[in-house]
């Protein structure tokens, strides 16, 4: 019985291996990226749970920064995957496309990685906004 | 080519059609703002009520003062002697809103006065307010239903109870904050767009800083996400709607300083971290399960069932021993009482006194939202044919209101934009299958469709109404799949095919022509019926500042107007450090209109002190005294409506003085002043009933008004009408009597030798008063 679930185990870390080994080089940043924003977050807590919460807007915006960041980062992720489909441009800016250049009605775009990028920035910005305001 | 030709033409109605709505939309805007000006209309330009006068008191303080101090502002001109610290207890969104707008127009060189933008904030607001439905409900079902919800929510008599120009409350902006919220939480949700994200947290900031119920949006939207992920709804779009929002909306709550740490702290909020916890789980669910797959992923699945469980429950243990730490479980009592009806009948007498916080009746469900109420249901039905995540959160959101609007009666308000949201969609849908068959069915219509699409192209031979009307349908029919993400597009090159097969598809649900045009006549008369309706309530039921009295009798209008006569004559006539008591409610009103210091007001922060005025009132003459004179109040104000007949005075609320008081003092005790159970003030009434000082203090003289004491709230002859009052004196009644100032007289000289004998033989009191005046440090 062990010894089954240790080779599914083994089978299943290898696909997801080489699963992720697929995917593309930018994803795998971003996700580093996340991987490093909770790892803080976790130290955090850790930190936390030894020395005690007495700044108590220190700890929260410390943890909330890095999680809200992960957060962030994901959403990023999940726009400019590429095999991710569900977001099209709106109707509207189809419509306006397609009358300038005459292609079909049902060319479908995914969402241009520049706006999510652009997306991503202001969100941080808003987010760290707040966050300075947890200072002191 | 032909395709190119209809195309134009769709894109020139599609103008058209956004235009009109446009225009639609500025109209009802304009509707919304001149359908709350009645108060001003029949009364004058006032604030009304009790809490708005605090509001304005706060935003004069904030307009003087700059908003540094307004943070710092530690108030002493209320809960004498303890007083409060204003910048960190109030919801600041209203003040700074139309702090913010005085601030601009007078930059502008628009000399309104602070009063004048107060009055007019809430009427603005509505607007907006109908415009965010609008948004909301074309998110949901389509222009013509939003330009509908719109419609109705401008006019609906429940919010406008809460919003005519003058009610200076939080509601007024919250209400707007909170469709707003909902609305870019929708928009999101169907875009996946992290800048409506953003856009959401900000908005749902606004509405934190407004108004309290803003809890009811932190466990709804959850809620929701449970709801699509249970479903088997989870998409990543919902994940960008959802946890930038937690993470952002419990960053920028914690900076609202009523908020605060609250905002992690309290069970209130935990239903959100709880969710976005989950919806992480989920996303790495359907992330493994795209990536791996199908053996492998039941595999993983065993695998980490497994783990996950304990994991699972070493979080929950966490949290519950968290929760369970806290006395009141964490909950606050407002809280309580909305998910247990009872508690705050049984534990807080004080939330319970508030008419506001009672249970609704069934009447007033039909005053408040009229025939909305039989358009919900057929609204629901819309939602569900088909059923997408936008529509999904309108039901839930229905679901939810329609609970709380039935513990509390305040919170009619959060039901009646759902009520409209929902009216609105089923009110177009209708209108859409009703036109539809018309249509189909009128000759010539039905000939050729194309004919039809380069008729309207051309424009000139089609009447406004028509095109509009078409246009809507049209609008619907085409964004209704795009939202809901359907794979097979209805609108490929050839358009021709396709629109007449549907056409075709849909004649076979074309209903009789006489049928559905006295369907629509009739429903055209439902919506004139709640029009009708509406006005009445603005311009009859909501419009009262209630400062401001009128009633209309044989002998034509009489207007009482005695709370500002009172409140001028304290202003006037008294010391400006004088403190003056008087029940809780007219606090407000007295620190803003007479700036006097006062001992309670609205704010019921600290129940003790509310408890030691309220025994006071309750007390005799000579305990009372000791009381306020402790206190070092100068003035004792009371209510008294028995002369003119006005209902709510402080007799009639002289009950809940009791169970107050008694609560914290056990000495005062709700069946001494009650016969049988019965509360009277007649010859029937207990003796520790006609002692108290409230009924001393209330039908003082009453007897040579008309020489009987005849009471006209109560309907009954004063129990005890000749007596003298020992320790306080009248010093001003106003011109109805309805508000009368007694000023406590100085503790009496201590008197030796035989006077004092004398004295002490014609009343019995005064050897002990004698006493208690040596103890008094005031003398």
């Amino acid at each position: 019985m062990a010894r089954s679930t240790g080779k599914d185990a083994q089978a299943l870390f290898h696909s997801l291996r080489s699963a992720y080994a697929a995917t593309p080089t930018n994803l795998k940043i971003i996700d580093l990226y996340v991987v490093f924003a909770v790892s803080t977050a976790f130290i955090q807590v850790a930190y936390m749970a030894f020395v005690g919460s007495f700044p108590f807007n220190s700890f929260l915006s410390g943890v909330l920064s890095c999680i809200g960041t992960a957060v962030l980062a994901v959403c990023l992720r999940i726009q400019v995957n590429k095999e991710n489909k569900e977001f099209k441009l709106k109707l509207e800016s189809i419509y306006r496309h397609k009358v300038l250049s005459g292609i079909s009605a049902d060319a479908e775009r995914d969402l241009p990685a520049e706006r999510a990028f652009a997306d991503f920035v202001l969100c941080n910005l808003v987010l760290h906004l707040v966050i300075i305001n947890f200072l002191g | 080519m032909a395709a190119a030709e209809t195309f134009h033409g769709k894109t020139l109605r599609n103008a058209f059609g956004n235009v009109f709505s446009f225009f639609i939309l500025i109209l009802i805007g304009v509707l919304a703002f001149s359908i709350r000006l009645f108060s001003v209309i029949k009364y004058e330009s006032v604030i009304h009520e009790f809490d708005p006068y605090f509001n304005y008191r706060v935003t004069q303080f904030l307009t003087k003062s700059g908003i540094y101090d307004f943070w710092n502002w530690f108030d002493d001109r209320t809960w004498y002697p303890l007083g409060r610290v204003i910048g960190g207890t109030v919801y600041p969104g209203l003040t700074l809103t139309a702090g913010t707008i005085w601030w601009f127009l007078n930059s502008l060189n628009v000399p309104l006065s602070v009063e004048t933008v107060c009055v007019f904030t809430a009427p603005i607001f509505s607007a907006f307010a109908s415009w965010a439905t609008y948004l909301l409900t074309k998110e949901v079902k389509g222009t013509g239903a939003g330009l509908t919800a719109a419609a109705l929510l401008a006019m609906v008599p429940s919010y406008i109870s809460r919003s005519v120009a003058g009610s200076y409350d939080n509601e007024a902006v919250a209400i707007f904050a909170l469709i707003f919220t909902f609305y870019l939480y929708i928009k999101t949700l169907n875009t996946g767009s992290l800048f409506y994200a953003t856009l959401n947290a900000i908005a749902y900031f606004y509405m934190v800083c407004s108004w309290g119920g803003y809890t009811f949006i932190i466990n709804l939207i959850p809620m929701h996400v449970l709801l699509c992920i249970v479903t088997g709804r989870y998409s990543s779009r919902l994940y960008i709607a959802y946890a930038p929002l937690v993470v952002l909306g419990t960053l920028l709550a914690a900076l609202v300083p009523v908020v605060g740490f609250n905002a992690v702290m309290t069970s209130e909020h935990f239903a959100s971290f709880l969710v976005f916890i989950i919806i992480h789980v989920v996303a790495l669910v359907y992330y493994i399960k795209g990536v791996l797959s199908a053996k492998m992923f039941k595999v993983a699945v065993t695998l980490i069932l497994s783990l996950g469980l304990i994991v699972c429950f070493a979080v929950m243990a966490v949290l519950i021993a968290l929760v369970a730490s806290s006395p009141t479980k964490g909950w606050s009592g407002r809280s309580l009482s909305l998910l247990d009806p009872t508690y705050a009948s049984k534990y807080i007498p004080i939330i319970a006194s508030v008419s506001e916080h009672q249970p609704p009746t069934w009447p007033s469900y039909f005053m408040d939202i009229n025939v909305l109420a039989f358009l919900v249901p057929a609204g629901i039905i819309a939602c569900f044919a088909p059923l997408s995540d936008a529509s999904s959160f309108v039901v839930l959101y229905i679901v939810t209101s329609v609970y709380f609007s039935g513990v509390m009666v305040r919170l009619m308000l959060v039901l009646a934009p759902a009520a409209c949201i929902l009216s609105g969609i089923a009110l177009s849908e209708a209108f859409e299958v009703f036109t539809r068959s018309i249509k189909f069915q009128l000759p010539g219509a039905s000939v050729k469709p194309q004919v039809d699409a380069g008729e309207t192209s051309s424009g000139s031979a089609i009447p406004e109404n028509d095109v509009s009307k078409t246009d809507k349908t049209e609008d619907t029919l085409k964004e209704r799949p795009a939202r809901k993400n359907r794979k097979k597009d209805k609108e490929p090159v050839a358009v021709e095919k396709p629109s007449i097969k549907s056409k075709i598809e849909k004649r076979l649900l074309v209903l009789p022509l006489e049928a559905s045009i006295l369907a629509i006549f009739l429903l055209v008369l439902l919506g004139a019926f709640y029009v009708v309706h509406c006005v009445w309530a603005a311009a009859e039921a909501y419009s009262a500042p209630s400062i401001v009295l009128t009633s209309h009798s044989h002998d034509g209008l009489h207007v009482f107007d005695d709370f500002r006569e009172a409140y001028a004559w304290l202003s006037h006539n008294t010391e400006v450090d004088d403190k003056v008591a008087s029940w809780w409610d007219y606090g407000y009103q007295t620190t803003a209109m007479a700036n006097r210091t006062v001992i309670v007001d609205n704010n019921t922060w600290n129940n003790t002190h509310i408890a030691t005025v309220g025994t006071a009132m309750s007390s005799p003459e000579k305990a009372a005294w000791e009381i306020f004179n402790s206190l070092d109040v100068k003035y004792v104000l009371v209510v008294f409506g028995g002369l003119v007949g006005y209902p709510s005075d402080d007799i009639n609320k002289f009950l809940w003085m009791v169970r107050i008081g008694g609560g914290v003092f056990p000495h005062i005790k709700e069946p001494d002043y009650l016969r049988d159970g019965q509360y009277r003030i007649d010859s029937q009434a207990t003796p520790t009933m006609l002692n108290c000082l409230m009924y001393k203090l209330s039908y003082y003289r009453f007897v040579e008004t008309d020489g009987k004491g005849f009471d006209r709230v109560r309907r009954t002859e004063i129990g005890k009408k000749y007596f003298k009052l020992t320790h306080f004196e009248e010093v001003f009644t106003t011109h109805h009597w309805m508000v009368r100032i007694y000023k406590l007289k100085p503790p009496k000289n201590r008197i030796r030798g035989k006077t004092k004998k004398s004295k002490s033989k014609s009343s019995g009191i005064s050897p002990k008063r004698s006493g208690a005046g040596k103890k008094n440090p005031w003398h």
